[in-house]
């Protein structure tokens, strides 16, 4: 019996001594830790960015991963620490409610600009913005009218209307399909692009449209895409973050039994996404340079011009918005097909429609 | 070891057990714990500011709390807090809105339309399982879903095919200003209070009127209470109305509070579930959810600070936080642990 209450005490002693043993580990790792950080915002002290993900998250293989990397490039082209005050840095939220938290902790913490990326932080960006007069932020996809906030907006449909060109110029079926994430308008910019495109092309081809209704469901993305399919639909456009994970899982398993499907990927260049074996599914992708405007903006506060109160909106024409290369899958001749309606839609010979009709 | 000193040292050594354990996890992913704990403590309390949005934090999950506890003590298990929470947000949203009325009347109203939102979404399970006996969990589980497909479709339309609709009026608002000086622009307003009523509103049913004595009854055993002359149906109706009506109320906080607008949802909030865990912490008890939504808030609220203060990356900082409330949930085997050793002592003597 003792014996079992001496083994008690001794794993309490255990325990105590492994809290002690880390609190005097800590001790030392905290006080050089705070050296270096202090060395660095002395150095680099002239500039500092910081953003906010939306509920996606930073690895989102999509906008908020594509912001960090604009974001990664402007610290190492400035030679700024990364995750550093005064450095870059970046806050993933959780939920909707985090927004607000996550946007004052950056501004508290002094950055230069702080970014919302994300339509989601709409209403969040507004009101820090008028709580703090001082701080300069940046929100993409929204505009918020606040001398203090630059608002970033993209021609998701110029994108996309060339996607719908390759679409309907490549499809073997005659069918085509789209998946959007839900339906608001961001993606129907990207479904009333797509839809134009096609048209505009070939307007015997047919677009099927579904939305999932979420950005974060990649298996409803897969079951989507395989009705699609099976509904003789050859290449399917995706608008739908993390949902068109499951787009490509199908089109990859389709592929490996030998069907001809594509895939045409958004926002950051998917090749690696659609890779199997040998074979790739990714027939392009629609490039949103979101990383590009995070990095415009970052410079332009480095040089004191932080265009607060102004809303920038990024097309083709000033390559914010393109086509990632197909690495061979789209033929010359259909490539230059697109070139043409791109130099059309730059210059203005062709206005893609915004919003559905 | 007498009672009294065993009540203490369970939530003690419970809450020390997760701490250490979420040390070593971080210890083993290579960051730093007491710089982890020390964010974690001044994401909660650091300032006026946290305390402020902490406390926020809290309100919806009281009521969240409140609903499941208030279900299971009928013998219900309403996982459908959820979706009841989404239709009173919207609910709440709408009416703050659509009309403009002096705010003695309009906020009250905003209020009850979230609650009586929340009592519908409650209602449909009820009279289900009162009449056709179809499991309540089915019935909430799909309720749920039905809440969030059909608030964005009202919201879509609502905002003319936006994705939010626009700010509610400040006469429905429960912002405080009072409250946003004490803490620095904090969000924290008028709905913690109100959270705070509907617990002793809770205890007082529960305890003191004979609704509550049947709706406990009813929960420990449906055929007794038949048999003693009590309506089971309709105490099962009842039970699980007014946990809507709590959860449609955690959903008011949202829309008049927290966020003062509503905005489309490509998935749960995970207020509601998080709500299950908080009652059940609490015991089902009125007293008991007041303790597990102020661990769950501040803990919630708190991990947000980690990433920011000690760089320790949100996954890692949600692994920290569940097994905390893990160790905090398992009191129970510590407790049969220390009861054991103290058996043990007596045998020995």
């Amino acid at each position: 019996m003792t014996k079992r209450k001496f083994g008690l005490g001794l794993s309490l002693m255990l325990a105590a001594g492994m809290l002690a043993a880390c609190g005097s580990d800590d001790d030392s790792s905290t006080d050089t830790s705070n050296g270096d950080g202090g060395e660095g915002t002395e150095e680099t002290s002239e500039i500092s960015a910081a953003m906010v993900t939306d509920v996606g998250g930073v690895d989102d293989k999509s906008f908020n991963q594509s912001a960090w990397e604009g974001l990664e490039k402007f610290a190492e082209d400035n030679g700024l620490e990364v995750q550093k005050d005064g450095g870059v840095d970046y806050l993933q939220s959780q939920s909707d409610a985090d927004y607000n938290t996550n946007l004052n902790n950056l501004i508290r913490r002094d950055f230069d600009v702080v970014f919302g990326i994300g339509f989601l932080m709409e209403g969040a960006v507004a009101e820090i913005a008028a709580q703090q007069a001082d701080a300069n932020i940046a929100i993409i996809d929204a505009v918020v009218e606040a001398d203090n906030v630059a608002s970033v907006l993209f021609k998701e449909q110029e994108g996309a209307f060339l996607a719908g060109v390759a679409a309907a110029l490549m499809t073997e079926t005659g069918k085509v399909g789209f998946v959007g994430g839900m339906e608001i308008p961001v993606i129907e910019r990207f479904e009333a692009g797509f839809l134009a495109g096609v048209e505009a092309a070939d307007s015997s081809v047919e677009v099927d449209v579904s939305y999932a209704g979420a950005f974060d469901d990649a298996a409803l993305g897969k079951t989507t895409a395989n009705l699609m399919y099976q509904n003789g639909a050859d290449i399917i456009f995706h608008a739908a973050g993390g949902t068109g994970n499951g787009v490509f899982t199908e089109a990859k398993e389709r592929k490996e039994a030998g069907e001809n499907v594509w895939v045409i990927g958004v926002d950051s260049d998917q090749y690696d996404e659609g890779q199997v074996g040998d074979d790739n599914v990714t027939l392009t992708s629609v490039l949103k340079r979101v990383d590009n405007a995070v990095y415009n903006i970052s410079e332009q506060t480095k040089n004191g011009e932080f265009p607060g109160g102004e809303t920038v909106v990024y097309g083709l024409s000033d390559d914010g918005i393109g086509l990632a290369d197909s690495r061979g899958a789209i033929s010359e001749d259909v490539m230059s097909q697109i070139e043409e309606f791109k130099q059309q839609i730059i210059d203005e010979e062709i206005t893609v429609p915004e919003t559905l009709e | 070891m007498s009672n009294r000193v065993t009540n203490i040292l369970v939530p003690l050594i419970s809450v020390i057990l997760g701490l250490i354990v979420g040390a070593i996890i971080m210890l083993v992913s290579g960051y730093n714990p007491i710089s982890g704990y020390t964010a974690l403590w001044n994401g909660i309390f650091g300032d006026l500011y946290t305390i402020g949005e902490t406390l926020r934090q809290i309100t919806p999950y009281l009521l969240a709390g409140l609903a499941v506890a208030f279900a299971f003590r009928a013998g219900l298990f309403n996982i459908g807090v959820e979706g009841q929470l989404i239709v009173g947000w919207f609910a709440a949203a709408y009416v703050g809105l659509a009309v403009e009325l002096p705010k003695i009347i309009h906020l009250p109203l905003a209020i009850l339309a979230a609650a009586a939102a929340g009592a519908l979404w409650g209602f449909v399970p009820g009279l289900l399982k009162a009449k056709f006996q179809v499991h309540e969990v089915i019935v909430t589980i799909m309720m749920n879903y039905i809440a969030l497909h059909v608030t964005n479709a009202l919201i879509k339309t609502v905002s003319d095919g936006g994705d939010r609709t626009d700010k509610i009026f400040s006469s429905a608002s429960l912002r405080s200003e009072f409250f946003q000086n004490l803490t620095e622009f904090s969000r924290l307003h008028y709905g913690i209070l109100l959270a705070l009523i509907m617990v002793a509103v809770m205890w007082i049913i529960l305890e003191k009127t004979t609704l509550g004595y049947e709706l406990k009854a009813v929960g420990f055993n449906h055929n007794a209470s038949k048999y003693a002359g009590m309506n089971v149906n309709k105490n099962i109706i009842l039970a699980m109305v007014i946990s809507g009506a709590f959860a449609g109320l955690a959903g008011a906080m949202e829309a008049l509070g927290t966020f003062e607008y509503v905005s489309s949802k490509g998935g749960f909030t995970g207020i509601g579930f998080d709500g299950i865990a908080v009652a059940l912490l609490g015991m089902n008890t009125p007293l008991g959810v007041i303790f597990g939504a102020t661990l769950f808030g501040s803990l919630k609220y708190g991990a947000l600070n980690m990433p920011n203060a000690a760089g320790i990356p949100l996954e890692i900082v949600e692994i920290v936080i569940a097994v905390i409330i893990f160790f905090v949930a398992s009191g129970y085997i510590i407790r049969l642990l220390l009861l054991r050793a103290a058996n043990k002592k007596k045998e020995a003597k």
